[in-house]
């Protein structure tokens, strides 16, 4: 019955579209055909046909949004009274936001440079040895679990059992097995947000491989030949040729790694979920406007900050796009 | 010249590239500051034996020596020598100058010395005012020149050059033949370069080695091989447009000359080497350039044929004349008046006429 339900929604709602396209294009024809009038510019009316329905989508479920936390940062915890920068003087006072900030920094710096880093030492050795492509795809098998799985799956790797206990956690096992103490990772501040961006690097470190071997690829192999011949060792190839050379798509991936870090959120609240220092912004977003805090305008402060944070970013990327499409 | 040492020598060389044969047995010999064209279709290996002395590409078996060093087994950066790309290969986000500069940096000269080098080189090319350009600000032309620049400045002992001119519109590679003949001529370097043009070859090459699917089919001066081609195959690749190949036969033999059949119609007496073992009424290939034939002139043998094109280029003009297979090419002067349908006589003289055994080389 789901399944017939399911069938008939996506049936109707494409006929919806179709009928839409069809008529709108129908009747626009019949009206400019006997119209004599020039002032009617047929195409723009047609674009403005086309987009609007996507346009439409958009706004209600985009921009309505953006400005209705806007709105919601500025009122207090049921979004009835106007507060004015109430919340936002909160949050910055609140030592657990200033905890969120500095994580989040340390997330922003440390993730997507290893990740880029690893993901080009990985890719430029990789396709030196005959099994680089199993290599690859090993490396490259993360990107398909769920952030949520990897945090089970790390949860393994962290977990933690009294001294006199078995070790089930990987991590534990291997330092027990070398005669030291079992250690609780996820709860010795500071490390233990290494030990979660470890889990964000394993995850990133794939696709940022795959894309810089399909780069690498493109490196026209005369050119490091001529490196070679101008007496170039293979480390001096790699960082004065080929890192230059890559320098586009290095970027690409180091801002799309750290948009996607500065939205963190599945990791830590799958392994802590804000605990012992760990908190980052989504996070505790997600506390303040969700669960417990049920408090919209501290919510909505958060997210933001989180915007604004991601904002130039965005911004530089699409003016460096631009600029590439000029050239 | 008694201290004119082979400055790079090739010896029994093999490359394979898995299953495929294709260097087969190649010795070389290449002349201090000689300037050496590998000339051959595309397949026939001469881009293989540039980069198998670059250092590029390993040897299977065989020696290859740059003065008297053996250097089968030494990186391209010892073996002093610089390359030309055809795709130029420069380094896109160096300017012109660190392109030329990179390879000094890395032998640790110093600043004041790889300054010199690089604006000696860059006026020998003229391309000072482009020193602090990127390489996609420049054209063909001048992209080129920055690679050659870049062989330059590091002073090698040998140049090899892979097809430079190939990426170059028509104009442009005749402009740069003659600058890369002069310097030649400036650098007393050992040049070496691979080309699929004979044109190119005949007009760069002090020695012109002739490669055929991995071996070498001929090697010798530009006009040595233009004379005197060993096989078809040299015959029909050096000289444009490519020798005529007529499929005949000998009507009679002596001691030091044959009588060939010429299409039916006449008979020529060519001389031929007294220890050849050709055989009476046997196939055989004549070959005769078309610049070498002669129209309505006096000459050792005739046959009348009847002009179907002619193509007029001003300096002279190409007749193709009517025959079984492959057309009949004659040159004539370029204001010469024939045209398209006329018969005219076309005269072969012995001397200027080779035959070819049935295994394709000179008898």
């Amino acid at each position: 019955m789901i399944i017939f339900n399911l069938f008939f929604y996506v049936f109707a709602g494409i006929l919806a579209c179709v009928f839409y396209y069809h008529t709108a294009n129908y009747l626009l024809d019949f009206f400019t055909k006997n119209s004599s009038k020039k002032i009617y510019n047929d195409s723009s009316i047609r674009a403005i046909i086309f987009i609007a329905p996507a346009l439409v989508v958009l706004i209600i479920f985009i921009i309505y949004p953006v400005f209705e936390t806007v709105r919601l940062s500025f009122f207090d915890k049921y979004g009835r009274d106007f507060v004015g920068i109430n919340n936002y003087l909160w949050a910055f006072n609140d030592p657990e936001f200033r905890r969120c900030i500095l994580n989040n920094l340390g997330w922003l710096l440390i993730v997507p440079t290893l990740s880029t880093f690893f993901g080009l030492v990985i890719a430029n050795l990789a396709d030196r040895i005959w099994w680089g492509t199993i290599a690859k795809s090993i490396i490259f098998m993360p990107m398909a679990i769920s952030f949520v799985g990897a945090g089970v799956i790390w949860k393994f790797v962290y977990d933690y059992r009294g001294p006199g206990d078995e070790q089930i956690g990987l991590l534990n096992a291997i330092i027990v097995s070398f005669g030291l103490e079992p250690q609780a990772w996820i709860t010795i501040p500071i490390w233990n947000n290494l030990f979660l961006m470890a889990i964000m690097i394993w995850i990133q470190t794939g696709l940022a491989m795959v894309i810089f071997s399909a780069a690498l690829r493109s490196i026209p192999k005369e050119m490091l030949e001529a490196a070679r011949i101008d007496g170039a060792s293979e480390f001096k190839i790699f960082t004065s040729i080929i890192i230059p050379y890559l320098e586009q798509t290095i970027l690409v991936i180091w801002t799309i790694i750290t948009i996607l870090v500065l939205k963190i959120f599945d990791i830590i609240l799958a392994m802590t979920n804000g605990q012992w220092q760990t908190e980052v912004l989504a996070n505790l977003m997600y506390d303040w406007m969700f669960r417990g805090g049920g408090d919209s305008g501290r919510g909505s402060v958060m997210a933001i900050i989180i915007m604004i944070g991601v904002i130039p970013i965005m911004a530089w990327n699409i003016h460096r796009h631009r600029e590439e499409q000029k050239v | 010249m008694e201290d004119e040492v082979a400055d790079i020598s090739v010896k029994n060389v093999n490359k394979f590239f898995g299953d495929t044969h294709v260097i087969k047995d190649i010795s070389l010999e290449i002349k201090s500051q000689s300037f050496t064209v590998l000339v051959g279709p595309s397949g026939c290996g001469k881009s293989t034996m540039l980069r198998m002395i670059a250092g590029l590409e390993d040897i299977n078996s065989g020696k290859i020596s740059i003065d008297n060093v053996t250097v089968n087994d030494l990186p391209p950066k010892e073996r002093n020598i610089a390359m030309v790309f055809q795709s130029y290969a420069l380094y896109p986000h160096m300017t012109v100058y660190e392109n030329m500069s990179f390879g000094l940096k890395l032998e640790k000269r110093s600043k004041e010395e790889i300054e010199e080098r690089v604006n000696e080189a860059a006026k020998i090319l003229q391309i000072e005012n482009y020193l602090k350009r990127k390489p996609k600000q420049l054209s063909g032309g001048q992209r080129q020149r920055v690679a050659i620049g870049r062989a330059i400045t590091r002073k090698p002992k040998v140049f090899l050059f892979d097809e430079p001119l190939s990426n170059l519109d028509a104009a442009l590679r005749v402009q740069m033949r003659v600058e890369l003949a002069k310097l030649h001529d400036q650098l007393n370097a050992t040049m070496i370069y691979v080309t699929h043009d004979q044109t190119e070859a005949m007009t760069l090459a002090d020695d012109i080695v002739v490669l055929d699917e991995g071996t070498v089919s001929q090697t010798g001066s530009p006009l040595n091989l233009y004379n005197n081609p060993k096989n078809l195959f040299v015959g029909g690749f050096i000289g444009s447009p490519k020798m005529n190949f007529l499929k005949t036969k000998i009507l009679s033999k002596s001691s030091d000359k044959v009588e060939v059949d010429i299409m039916g119609t006449s008979k020529l007496e060519v001389p031929i080497n007294s220890n050849s073992d050709i055989l009476e009424s046997e196939s055989i290939t004549l070959g005769v350039r078309p610049e070498h034939l002669l129209i309505n002139e006096k000459s050792d043998a005739e046959w009348e044929g009847k002009v179907f094109v002619t193509e007029k280029l001003g300096s002279g003009t190409f007749l193709y004349i009517e025959k079984k297979d492959e057309p009949l090419v004659v040159a004539v002067e370029g204001d010469a008046d024939i045209k398209v349908g006329d018969t005219v006589k076309i005269g072969f003289n012995a001397s200027r006429c080779h035959l070819f055994g049935k295994n394709g080389s000179i008898v």
